[in-house]
């Protein structure tokens, strides 16, 4: 049996947190993509639209994070083809960070007043224009804390890729394990590499919501 | 080749899923209502407490907070037992989303409590309660009011959460799913039916709390 001494352990470790870095990135800007669309959706004037996005987001909310992994894994095999472990990954995190996304920002554009909408309509704006120059520009700066804060519950949830095999800090976490017979030392390791990875971002979306002071300004 | 979907095997192994679906719901009730008298006792001491007290407590509120609940589970099962520390997979998997539970829900408590005017306690005060008295009734009880729609939601993200405890072979729904497809080799089904009643936990849940809260704060509805 080799020796591993902590270095090998962090070395590898490390070399796997890279991964969980590239699919935190990969699925929190294109569960952004595909909120924004999913937005215009649901605050539209289309009922369809509507109707579709808020089961999306039930549908999305409302099951495990694990079970939608498994069902884009198993699921994109059903047409024959061979998924490797990161795209199934990858699009159940993203469709999963949108339907949150999706709710968070929703949430932001309800919270302008009326009256904002009444005034740049009154001052004959169309629809893309109130939405361009009134809405989002408010809308944006309340949503950046939350937006901030969410980025977070999206690195945690590459974890659990870990489970359908992809390779990222947990994955290597338990390999290492495996090879060390230290799961104290291992898990306790892997743990901190993932607070360094979530508490800055956890410290500044709460510094920005100060700064920001976005929920007293309006009234 | 089009794929031929078949729910045959449902009838065979209904009750594995019934079994699994039992132990995520014990592990939803158990780790809910520990979870969040936990969360409660960290953040009376996060507000209230001791200096030393407040430290230890806003320590395992970011650890928790900021390290995925797969790895706490992990850290418990498989890390505990080298400082001689064992058990089983469910007492693994209870504990485990108690401690999860009990940071988040600190954090919601914490911020209905910083909610309440200080003339609350005053007038508690004058009206001749002890101190703990006054903390119950008068700034817990209005409290939780004011967030149980936070920590509702929360209960129900640990519940989707807890399809991870699989992991360490506690024989939850999402261990189910595992075993019909290793028995049936339909993972898809299995997984798309799990999903389902996962869904259906989900929606019951978020309406039993919210008769729970109904029941618990009747009269204050218009807080």
């Amino acid at each position: 049996m080799n020796d591993f001494t902590t270095w090998d352990i962090v070395r590898n470790l490390l070399l796997a947190a890279r991964w969980t870095i590239v699919l935190s990135l990969v699925s929190f800007m294109g569960g952004g993509i595909v909120a924004g669309i999913l937005l215009f959706l649901r605050i539209g004037s289309s009922r369809a639209g509507r109707i579709f996005v808020q089961g999306y987001v039930e549908l999305f909310q409302g099951t495990p994070l694990l079970m939608q992994l498994f069902l884009a894994f198993f699921g994109l095999g059903l047409f024959g083809v061979n998924v490797p472990a990161w795209l199934a990954a990858g699009l159940a995190l993203i469709l999963w960070s949108a339907a949150f996304l999706t709710e968070i920002w929703r949430g932001c554009v309800e919270s302008i007043v009326r009256g904002q909408w009444e005034a740049s309509s009154s001052l004959g704006m169309g629809y893309v224009q109130q939405m361009r120059h009134v809405i989002l520009p408010q809308a944006l700066r309340i949503a950046v804390p939350p937006t901030v804060g969410f980025s977070v519950q999206v690195v945690k949830g590459t974890a659990l890729t870990s489970i359908i095999g992809f390779v990222e800090l947990s994955k290597a976490g338990t390999i290492v394990t495996n090879a060390t017979f230290q799961p104290f030392t291992v898990y306790g390791l892997v743990a901190l590499i993932y607070f360094c990875l979530c508490w800055p971002l956890s410290k500044s979306s709460q510094i920005l919501e100060r700064k920001l002071n976005v929920a007293h300004r309006n009234h | 080749m089009v794929y031929a979907f078949d729910y045959d095997w449902i009838a065979q192994y209904w009750p594995v899923l019934l079994k699994g679906t039992a132990i995520t719901v014990e592990l939803t009730l158990v780790g809910g209502v520990l979870g969040v008298a936990l969360g409660v006792a960290c953040a009376w001491a996060r507000a209230y407490g001791p200096t030393w007290l407040q430290g230890i407590v806003a320590a395992y509120v970011e650890l928790i907070r900021n390290t995925p609940f797969l790895i706490q589970l992990f850290f418990i099962f498989f890390g505990l037992p080298a400082l001689g520390v064992r058990m089983g997979e469910l007492e693994a998997a209870n504990l485990a989303m108690v401690v999860n539970l009990g940071a988040y829900s600190c954090e919601i408590v914490r911020a209905g409590l910083q909610a309440t005017p200080r003339g609350q306690f005053e007038a508690g005060a004058s009206l001749g309660m002890s101190r703990l008295q006054t903390f119950w009734y008068v700034v817990l009880i209005p409290s939780l009011q004011r967030i149980w729609p936070a920590l509702s939601s929360q209960i129900v993200i640990v519940m989707l959460g807890s399809a991870a405890v699989s992991q360490i072979a506690a024989e939850d729904l999402t261990f189910a799913a595992n075993f019909i497809q290793s028995r049936s080799f339909r993972a898809f089904e299995s997984y798309f039916v799990a999903t389902l009643i996962y869904l259906l936990l989900a929606i019951l849940l978020r309406q039993l709390l919210r008769g729970i809260g109904w029941t618990l704060f009747p009269k204050r509805a218009a807080l």
